[in-house]
């Protein structure tokens, strides 16, 4: 049992000391992002990664849990009896309440047409935000102030650093009650029906309810994801139900790997960082963002978290220390040959959009003038090399690979 | 009853248009089985190939050769792409296409820029055809409805009545069987994700100059052309057909004639309650049919796949 536990003490921790290292203000902010998106990416993964469920339309029960949450956070007579941190549970409540009705006739199928289904009620509401103003508050959203409500054992979640720790508290619990719900029979059940539905029913267990009860408990955490939004933000726009965001977090989702547990994590914690951080080096970082998701897609269908796994049986073998000096041969000038690219690239788009005769361009700490050839010969240099001498050593690094996974001696 | 011929003729061109988008999209799926969700972004790129080809070489030739592009665009990106992908299974095929669609919007943002691009209807064709009762019908229209019906026509023969569309045909349902007898089905595929992807060039090169060509248009599309597919049945040309056309007739009816709710409920005898301002279901009070007619395909679409989920015309549940 210790074991088991190990990992989320250790979570617990790092949720404790990371204000301490991060101190600044926006490093509080990203790392609030970081863990709703973790949330919502945990409540994703229970329908894609455990249910083999592709949704389109997942913002929808975040996006009207935290909207609910809203509307109870203005109410203020109410809410003055409540403390702050149990407003996520009205979130959660009303965005399993949303998947209970959308659920009963979207799970009869997990195919194309649970996909479309998801994909049809998704455009339907974030439409309908626009027609129903009462609760979605039309073009401009709604917006709240989270100080209305009881102080917290004296806390009235003025500083950022308030509503940090309650939403690490709230990304720590319900990371840990899924991490229960993907162990309790129903959770196993719902692995057993994506696999083979027909299988499964001949087991004796309806797959249709199984894919209820996992669609229900995703919109309650998607719906917890939002309220801790809404609190974090203290506004919520048609932004937070579109088509955009249902395919931000499946793209999330993805990237950290839908095979396991702990990979909508990594997923979240990378795309965050890529978002805010790349973001503010230039404009093109959608690109970028978007080119690491189709080379997943493509290459590592088990995302970051399964190429993680990928070394454990070299690891278990304690053959890991032959891949490093492979590694570093390939990777390092792969890794310097793709930047040299992405140099390309960047020097191609300020040639054709920045201003008439602004020239000048900041790229790796250098500045330079973009319409001569000099740059323009380093950056082809530096990729052609980088990445020559990446394909010439991989060979070496396959031979080492299978040499690191097969049992036998150490050499 | 002018209006209505108006209206009539101009849910007819809305119709056609994504009858063109989603023919491409019905074959590719009915053939691979797989739901492109970047295939609005191939119309884009048609648009904007067409564009640029349009500047030095004039509209036709842009007609021509954009399609062509787009369609070896295309069969690259199967070849490529969707081939390696396909060993993972249907969902990675689907978030492929999606991460695909994400790329191409960058893209065009990237090389074009996020403005919307002059590109306009040819001169031949910038004409008034007729009119009905002061409403004028520009030429552009009715050549639009005729590429439309021409390459429906065209297809429906090539599928039902020639040798290549019977091997098509069998290779969706047979894939080994048609493999054994000597055909080269990944080559077929390649093809038919070619042609299919053309197709959406073909409707952005002629919708471009009409519905605007900027880095959203495929995003405005996208999921219509789902829509459209699914409420005519998966992998049915009739049902695309059908779909789009009654996707084109609900959405321009429900813009022209401005039917507001309150008179719907109090002919049905709900009469309006006496302080609407804060009274709780005030927005269903208010709502017109103008508000509601993009979302109306979404509902029916709802509706079709919770009583019917093989849809209008469809044979197969998924």
């Amino acid at each position: 049992m210790t074991l088991t536990l190990a990992p989320w003490i250790l979570a617990a921790v790092a949720l404790m000391i990371m204000p301490y290292i991060f101190t600044s203000n926006s490093a509080l902010t990203i790392m609030n992002q970081m863990w709703i998106t973790v949330i919502f990416a945990l409540a994703y993964n229970m329908l894609l990664g455990q249910g083999g469920m592709l949704s389109f339309g997942h913002a929808v029960y975040a996006g009207v849990g935290g909207f609910a949450c809203m509307h109870i956070m203005n109410a203020s007579d109410f809410f003055a009896s409540f403390p702050l941190p149990v407003l996520p549970v009205f979130g959660g409540l009303f965005g399993a309440g949303l998947a209970m009705i959308v659920g009963s006739f979207s799970t009869r199928s997990a195919g194309t047409v649970f996909a479309m289904i998801s994909l049809g009620v998704g455009e339907l509401i974030a439409a309908s935000s626009v027609i129903i103003v009462a609760f979605f508050g039309g073009e401009e959203g709604i917006s709240g102030d989270r100080t209305y409500a009881m102080p917290f054992f004296g806390n009235e979640f003025l500083q950022q650093i308030n509503v940090y720790y309650l939403t690490s508290f709230w990304v720590l619990l319900s990371a840990a009650l899924m991490y229960l719900w993907s162990r309790t029979p129903v959770g196993r059940m719902a692995n057993a029906v994506r696999d083979n539905p027909e299988r499964a029913e001949f087991l004796g267990y309806s797959a249709r309810w199984v894919r209820f009860y996992s669609f229900v408990a995703s919109g309650f955490f998607a719906g917890i994801a939002g309220g801790l939004f809404a609190i974090n933000y203290e506004i919520l726009t048609e932004e937070n139900l579109n088509t955009t965001s249902s395919g931000i977090i499946l793209l999330v989702t993805f990237l950290g790997g839908v095979g396991f547990f702990f990979g909508p994590i990594i997923g979240a914690i990378v795309f965050t960082l890529v978002q805010t951080v790349l973001s503010l080096q230039t404009e093109l970082w959608a690109f970028y963002a978007g080119s690491l998701f189709l080379a997943t897609v493509m290459f590592f269908p088990g995302g970051l978290a399964g190429l993680l796994m990928m070394h454990v049986p070299a690891f278990k073998l304690g053959k890991a220390r032959l891949l490093v000096r492979p590694y570093i041969k390939t990777l390092l000038p792969a890794a310097i040959g793709i930047l040299g690219l992405c140099a390309l690239v960047e020097m191609t788009f300020h040639v054709r959009h920045a201003a008439q005769g602004d020239n000048e361009m900041t790229l790796f700490w250098t500045t330079f003038d973009s319409h001569t050839l000099m740059p323009w010969l380093i950056a082809i240099a530096v990729t052609v090399v980088g990445i020559g001498i990446a394909k010439r050593t991989s060979p070496a690094l396959k031979e080492a690979w299978s040499e690191a996974n097969s049992a036998g001696d150490v050499s | 009853m002018e209006l209505i011929l108006v209206n009539l003729i101009d849910g007819l061109v809305t119709g056609l248009l994504l009858f063109m988008l989603s023919a491409g999209l019905t074959l590719i799926f009915s053939m691979m089985g797989v739901l492109n969700f970047a295939h609005a972004s191939f119309y884009m790129l048609g648009a904007y190939f067409a564009y640029q080809i349009s500047i030095a070489l004039g509209f036709w030739v842009g007609l021509l050769i954009a399609p062509l592009i787009v369609g070896v665009l295309g069969a690259g990106v199967e070849r490529y792409g969707l081939r390696r992908v396909h060993q993972y299974g249907h969902v990675p095929e689907l978030i492929f296409t999606f991460g695909l669609a994400l790329l191409i919007e960058e893209l065009v943002q990237f090389v074009w820029g996020k403005n919307q691009m002059p590109y306009n209807i040819p001169e031949v064709l910038n004409f008034t055809a007729f009119s009905i009762a002061g409403n004028s019908i520009p030429a552009y229209k009715i050549f639009m409805i005729f590429i439309s019906v021409a390459i429906f026509i065209g297809l429906l023969f090539v599928l039902t009545k020639t040798r290549v569309g019977m091997i098509i045909q069998a290779a969706l349902s047979y894939p080994r069987t048609v493999e054994s007898l000597g055909h080269n089905v990944p080559l077929i595929f390649m093809g038919v994700f070619g042609v299919g992807t053309a197709l959406a060039g073909v409707a952005g090169v002629i919708a471009g100059p009409v519905l605007g060509t900027f880095p959203g248009m495929a995003f405005v599309l996208g999921s219509i052309v789902f829509v459209t597919i699914v409420i005519g049945g998966l992998g049915s040309l009739w049902g695309a057909l059908v779909a789009s056309l009654l996707i084109g007739w609900i959405t321009t009816f429900a813009k022209s004639y401005n039917l507001a709710m309150s008179d719907v409920l109090n002919a049905i005898g709900i009469s309006t309650p006496e302080n609407l301002s804060d009274h709780a279901l005030r927005d269903l009070w208010t709502v017109t049919s103008p508000q509601i007619a993009d979302i109306l395909p979404y509902v029916l679409m709802v509706l079709i796949l919770i009583f019917r989920p093989a849809g209008l015309f469809g044979k197969r549940e998924s």
